[in-house]
């Protein structure tokens, strides 16, 4: 039986980075993910598999020395909270322009601004539909229990991998510091110089007489040449979208009401569905745990018969645009949200529903 | 089987410990488990809180606003979460510090003079061990095997001289519940 540790989200990032054979952790604290490189620190994996962590002296930093492990085709990942992830987006923007993969996680805190260190999900905007300057998207994937935080690194970088593409975690201060049992899962050796080779021919490891050139760059000059890399990025994009979209539906069998909420938001809203249900009301709820690549077709077939679809968020309403892309006019959609760092309760969020659907 | 339990106290008291421990516990019983604490620009000899949450089945909401315990510790505590408790449901707190005692009628209110069981047990520091005890007499959740392989999980391997003293805590504890109101 795999060993069942009681942990927070933030300790299962870490733990996991050392498990699943990270090469390099780069960072600088803010709340509420600290415990990611104060875990790492403590676990010292320097030690044993080698892996570096270092504090970098800004966020900037950080993401930059991710730019440079990952150019060595190295597992590099960072971690931070909004106003952090802000300072970092420049470095995002640039991996994605030069198709460089690493994990970054941002437990997202109230803004904006600095903000408050409480849970919030308003970053969905930022990180979802940017991330960065330029015509990109980064893969996203929303955790919502510590043991996705645990699974969801090395699936980020399985992802990041296989595209070419950062990929980021974006998780919230309810699943970073809220313990749970995370069950382990067998440790992955870090690579070695082959398995670089080999799972990143493209990576600057060394020119060997007869090999082309690699160069890593995000600089282009040229229009043309910058239009078929677009394009190149446009046929990735595609390809994720087509392959990659993943989400989990609770009671949506018989469901004529639908919540669409994630993170530890659907958890929250699962609850709410349970108590809609002992009311004789059926509900049911869709939870995105990719938000790039997006669910629209799954949630466009069920707006279908839906009689109402709501989006539940922590932020002022930012995924409800999705919905109502997905939904195009099928039947009417609502919001519910608190901001700032406050958290919903099932009963605000069957208060909310029952408003907005003028029911009693 | 789920219970939902706040602890909720001073900063320094062992409220997220207790917690802990509880949740390590219960992990030990094969149960699902959250721990959520309230956290802020908190500061020592500020409040601290922390809902655990125990169940057979996989827990959905980590949120709830109503308890079937309520581990109360300080006055503050008392004034904001004494309303919360379920009807039925049981509120367990330390008398000393507390100006107001609880009102309510239908839960059941119980007493641990926890500060008394630690300095009997020779160490102030399992104060909040005294407190799980007396909580897990009233409400036998976990099974004190898996509390003592929870306690293990809990405490660094070189503090291991002082698991004893802690499953002392709980034991002596668990005898020194007052029970003030049953229904």
């Amino acid at each position: 039986m795999a060993e069942k540790i009681l942990m927070k989200g933030n300790e299962a990032i870490a733990i996991s980075a050392i498990r699943n054979g990270v090469d390099g952790y780069f960072g600088y604290p803010i709340t509420p993910q600290s415990e990611v490189m104060e875990t790492l620190m403590k676990e010292k994996p320097w030690e044993t598999s080698g892996m570096v962590v270092l504090q970098a002296e800004s966020e900037t930093s950080a993401v930059n020395m991710i730019y440079g492990g990952a150019c060595c085709g190295k597992k590099v990942m960072t971690s931070s909270s909004s106003p952090g992830v802000s300072l970092m987006c420049e470095g995002i923007s640039y991996m994605a322009g030069a198709e460089l993969p690493c994990v970054i996680v941002d437990v997202m805190r109230g803004g904006p601004g600095l903000g408050t260190i409480q849970p919030s999900q308003s970053d969905y905007d930022m990180i979802v539909k940017g991330g960065g300057h330029g015509d990109f998207h980064n893969i996203v994937i929303a955790p919502a229990s510590a043991q996705d935080m645990y699974d969801f690194v090395d699936w980020g970088f399985d992802l990041a991998f296989r595209y070419r593409n950062p990929v980021i975690i974006l998780a919230d201060g309810i699943i970073g510091q809220m313990m749970e049992k995370v069950e382990m899962h067998p440790v992955k050796p870090r690579r070695t110089a082959e398995d670089i080779l080999r799972d990143a021919p493209w990576a600057t490891t060394g020119k060997t007489a007869g090999r082309p050139r690699n160069i890593i760059t995000s600089l282009s000059l040229d229009s043309d040449i910058q239009e078929v890399f677009n394009q190149k990025l446009s046929r990735k994009y595609a390809e994720i979208e087509a392959k990659e979209v993943k989400y989990i539906e609770y009671l949506t069998e018989d469901a004529e009401y639908l919540f669409v909420a994630f993170g530890c938001a659907s958890r929250i809203c699962e609850a709410a569905v349970d108590e809609l249900r002992q009311d004789g009301i059926k509900a049911g709820l869709l939870r995105p745990v990719t938000l790039y690549p997006y669910p629209f077709t799954r949630v466009s077939e069920l707006s279908a018969r839906m009689k109402s679809v709501m989006s539940i968020e922590l932020n002022l309403g930012q995924m409800v645009t999705d919905v109502r892309l997905a939904v195009e006019g099928r039947c009417p959609v609502g919001f519910y949200g608190r901001q700032g760092g406050n958290i919903f309760t099932p009963e605000e969020i069957v208060d909310a529903f029952k408003k907005f659907n003028n029911l009693k | 089987m789920k219970e939902e339990i706040i602890i909720a106290g001073f900063g320094g008291q062992g409220v997220l410990s207790m917690g802990k421990v509880l949740a390590y516990s219960a992990i030990m019983q094969d149960m699902e488990v959250t721990w959520m604490p309230s956290y802020g620009p908190e500061m020592r000899g500020g409040t601290a809180n922390v809902c655990v949450i125990l169940s057979d089945k996989k827990i959905g909401s980590p949120i709830v606003t109503k308890y079937d315990t309520a581990i109360i510790l300080n006055q503050q505590s008392m004034d904001k979460f004494e309303k919360t408790v379920k009807a039925g449901g049981l509120l367990l707190y330390d008398p000393s510090g507390i100006t107001r005692h609880p009102e309510r009628k239908d839960i059941t209110v119980a007493q641990i003079n926890a500060i008394d069981v630690a300095a009997g047990v020779g160490n102030s520091k399992v104060y909040n061990m005294a407190v799980l005890g007396a909580f897990l007499r009233l409400r036998p959740v976990v099974e004190m095997e898996n509390v003592r392989k929870g306690l293990k999980k809990c405490i660094p391997a070189r503090y291991s001289e002082l698991i004893s003293l802690n499953e002392d805590a709980i034991v002596k504890g668990s005898e020194s519940v007052l029970i003030i109101n049953e229904i």
